[in-house]
């Protein structure tokens, strides 16, 4: 009897090994973090894109509207792909979108804009990436959507796609 | 000449403790690099990859240096960024509890196990 229940409890384990094993190994060993829901943005100071002065965050998110945080690079592939849909999205009259131009070469930045147009209301450059860390990013493209309260509520790693923009459009409204 | 011999002495002196200084900074670096898991890649360091995520955050770890930072500063400065997840010895918290206290538990578990068998034998 004893001997029955030893085995039983040793299935019972093996068996619980082999769930969190075999889930643990299904699960993408990239980590994507939970959104650090609803941290207020960081205060700084950054280069214009097309001025030599440096831009203040609080006169960059001095409106009492939405704004969208986009984090691009002209060396970066994906950003070509949603480009696009960040152009329509900057005809949304109740969304303001700012360009974080990161780790870039200025011409090229410049270049990618006049080529694909300017969906921003405003471009800083971030050359050493700064920026990007203070937001909280892990690389390009990254988006974030920040509130009336000045706060990061949403952000997407990675290029957007038209779902995305749906919820942006549904978030903003 | 001998005010000379002084100022050489002073010059050496002064190059050799920045030389040092540097070298301390360079090993608090890496030392710090080493404790900061690369967020994008697969189970490496950020002092291991050499993904833009990593190279950004070895500049930001060299700035906060120069900066005066503390090696302390620096995890909280990037704990606060990224969470727990980012260094590879998180602190005791809630959430970290399981992570902790679990070896030790199971230790206790086998070592009383052990001790009833031994018991039972004798």
């Amino acid at each position: 009897m004893k001997k029955k229940f030893n085995l039983f409890i040793l299935a019972i384990f093996l068996i619980f090994c082999f769930i969190v094993f075999y889930k643990g190994l299904n699960r993408p060993s990239i980590y994507s973090p939970k959104i650090i829901n609803k941290i207020d943005i960081p205060t700084f100071k950054a280069k214009g894109f097309n001025s030599n002065s440096y831009l203040d965050s609080k006169k960059i998110f001095e409106k009492d509207i939405f704004y969208i945080v986009n984090i691009w690079a002209s060396w970066c592939v994906p950003c070509r792909t949603e480009h696009p849909l960040l152009m329509r999205l900057s005809k949304n009259q109740s969304v303001k979108l700012i360009g974080l131009n990161y780790r870039d070469n200025l011409n090229n930045a410049k270049k990618f804009i006049n080529e694909f147009g300017n969906p921003y209301s405003q471009i800083i450059i971030d050359n050493d990436g700064d920026l990007s860390v203070e937001f909280g990013a892990y690389g390009v493209p990254e988006t974030f959507i920040i509130d009336k309260n000045k706060r990061v509520i949403k952000r997407f790693i990675g290029p957007i796609n038209k779902e995305i923009i749906k919820e942006i459009k549904l978030i903003v409204k | 000449m001998k005010i000379l011999k002084i100022l050489i002495v002073l010059l050496l002196s002064i190059g050799f403790s920045n030389l040092k200084s540097d070298e301390k900074d360079y090993e608090l670096k890496n030392k710090i690099l080493k404790n900061i898991r690369c967020l994008i890649c697969q189970g490496q360091s950020v002092y291991d990859s050499e993904s833009e995520f990593a190279s950004t955050i070895k500049l930001i770890v060299e700035k906060k240096i120069n900066e005066g930072f503390k090696e302390e500063q620096i995890y909280y400065y990037l704990i606060e960024k990224y969470g727990d997840w980012v260094v590879y010895n998180p602190k005791l918290n809630k959430n970290t509890y399981i992570l902790w206290l679990l070896p030790l538990l199971l230790f206790l578990l086998g070592g009383a196990i052990i001790r009833k068998k031994l018991k039972f034998k004798n």
